[in-house]
């Protein structure tokens, strides 16, 4: 991550997500660079599009890009911008940065992956808790569960960024619309791992990861 | 005779068993018609409750999974109320699918203007790489629905309305038809403003050409038939805001000196309820004052 420049007002959302992130890719999700296009990959979306320097150095360390492209982050001639742009950065399921657009389009890709037989691949997006203020995301949230969308998992990180914050608890805002929730130290690497692989028949999930508040 | 709505139920119903590709989003408008289609693929009709902003963001997942999404509810919480739906879960996600709506500028007036959208085609117009197919009979409408669902991954926005031409003429999802050759000026009638145009035009020596597929503009169509009528006099009548086509009818006669009159619905808020053709008639879209519109346009050439 040191080695990208320039946003450095997007830092705390960056390393806010850089746990999580490393967890998933490193011991959940089945996508390598080698399978970035089969269509029975897992599927993560980044929806929470700013501060992407941890996404971009995940992504890298995972063989998706050269580690030479990151020092160019946020230049003209780089395919890495301070929001990441699918048709750009291989890896990347979409392109984001306006907030509360990947929730929606997980709840898409969940329900195209199921009419096309495929309940193999998760689907995972990742949020943050002042994403989910956004009225498309409740759309979201509450149509996935009445719908039954377990292959969907939401990852939210939640650095207490929210304005106005969320009275009792983002999970309890899941778990009230039928989703499975879980509240978990977003530092821990053993308690992410147990979160994400946690079993939800016949719901979606989701993992709320509690970090230090953005202003701290 | 049924309506355009009305074909694109039955149409999409049979299209859906024809193609494993295609998948059908709605938010509650128009779900009664497709009752039957829903029960035999569950997955690939889909109602997502009153939710215009996830109807889009799921065509555009659906669509990155490889479906083609058709996406349909009123034209204003098609176009206007996701707008940045369709901007970024479509377009910038470099996917494609179907938008196909009902209502279209006033096709409900009593409902007032919460149900109308004489914007849409103008605000469509902001993005790029939109194929938009208005059509005047619901014959049309099914042809040009066959051919927006075959359309690879594009971007197709199907405008449906209640108001329609008496009979349908042969579309084929591209370009300007010449329906009448005059040599005073150029008219082209944008889907159901073609039998108003052809009353208003009645007995005028004037170039009638038809558009029922007005993105991608048809440059080449307007640059013949006006050569050959001998003027660049052009009349762009459209059954959404005026002017919504003049930029692109200046570059199509940009090299040769022109005057263009775009004719179409009025930006101001008539906060009127009533009839169709009242509010035609209120934003001058009747053939009566259509005439008078285009004999006075034309005949003030110097």
């Amino acid at each position: 991550m040191g080695l990208m420049t320039g946003d450095e007002k997007h830092g705390p959302a960056a390393t806010s997500t850089l746990d999580a992130l490393w967890v998933l890719y490193d011991r959940v999700l089945r996508v390598s660079p080698d399978t970035a296009s089969d269509p029975g990959r897992d599927r993560f979306l980044l929806s929470k599009g700013h501060g992407p320097m941890a996404y971009y150095a995940v992504l890298a360390a995972k063989g998706f890009f050269p580690v030479a492209w990151l020092p160019g982050f946020g230049s003209y001639d780089s395919p890495l911008g301070h929001h990441p742009d699918r048709l750009l950065v291989p890896g990347a399921e979409i392109g984001s940065g306006s907030l509360g657009h990947g929730l929606p389009l997980a709840v898409g890709t969940a329900l195209g992956l199921r009419a096309q037989g495929r309940p193999e691949p998760a689907v995972w997006v990742l949020i943050g808790d002042a994403e989910l203020d956004e009225g498309s995301n409740h759309e979201a949230l509450a149509y996935a569960a009445a719908a039954g969308l377990d292959r969907l998992h939401t990852l939210v990180i939640d650095n207490s960024s929210a304005t106005h914050g969320w009275r009792g608890g983002i999970a309890s805002r899941f778990e009230t619309a039928g989703w499975s929730a879980v509240t978990v130290d977003g530092r821990d690497h053993e308690a992410l791992e147990a979160a994400f692989g946690a079993p939800h028949p016949g719901r979606p999930h989701a993992v709320v990861a509690r970090v230090e508040p953005k202003d701290a | 005779m049924d309506t355009m709505r009305e074909r694109f139920a039955s149409v999409t119903s049979q299209l859906l068993e024809e193609d494993p590709r295609l998948a059908l989003v709605l938010a509650d408008i128009g779900a009664a018609g497709f009752t039957e289609a829903a029960e035999r693929h569950p997955d690939r009709v889909v109602n997502v409750g009153i939710r215009e902003q996830l109807l889009i963001g799921v065509g555009g997942g659906m669509a990155l999974t490889g479906l083609r999404p058709i996406m349909h509810t009123f034209a204003s919480f098609l176009v206007e109320r996701p707008f940045e739906q369709v901007k970024l879960d479509l377009g910038h996600q470099g996917v494609g699918g179907v938008l196909v709506s009902a209502g279209a500028s006033y096709d409900w007036p009593s409902g007032g203007f919460t149900h109308m959208a004489p914007g849409d085609v103008a605000l469509l117009d902001t993005l790029d790489g939109w194929t938009v197919h208005v059509p005047g009979h619901p014959d049309e409408a099914e042809t040009l629905l066959r051919h927006a669902a075959a359309a690879g991954d594009d971007k197709v926005y199907v405008r449906l309305s209640l108001q329609a031409n008496a009979a349908p003429r042969p579309v084929d999802g591209t370009g300007f038809h010449t329906v009448r050759e005059g040599r005073d000026g150029v008219v082209i009638a944008v889907g159901p403003m073609l039998d108003p145009v052809l009353a208003a035009t009645e007995g005028l020596p004037v170039t009638v050409l038809y558009a029922t597929t007005v993105r991608p503009f048809d440059a080449a169509t307007l640059r013949a038939a006006a050569g050959a009528a001998g003027t660049s006099d052009v009349v762009i009548v459209e059954p959404y805001l005026a002017g919504t086509s003049t930029r692109l009818a200046a570059e199509a006669l940009e090299d040769r000196p022109h005057r263009l009159l775009g004719l179409g619905v009025g930006r101001r808020e008539l906060r009127r309820y009533g009839q169709l053709d009242e509010h035609l008639t209120a934003h001058g879209l009747d053939p009566r004052s259509l005439r008078e519109r285009i004999t006075g346009f034309v005949s003030a050439r110097p």
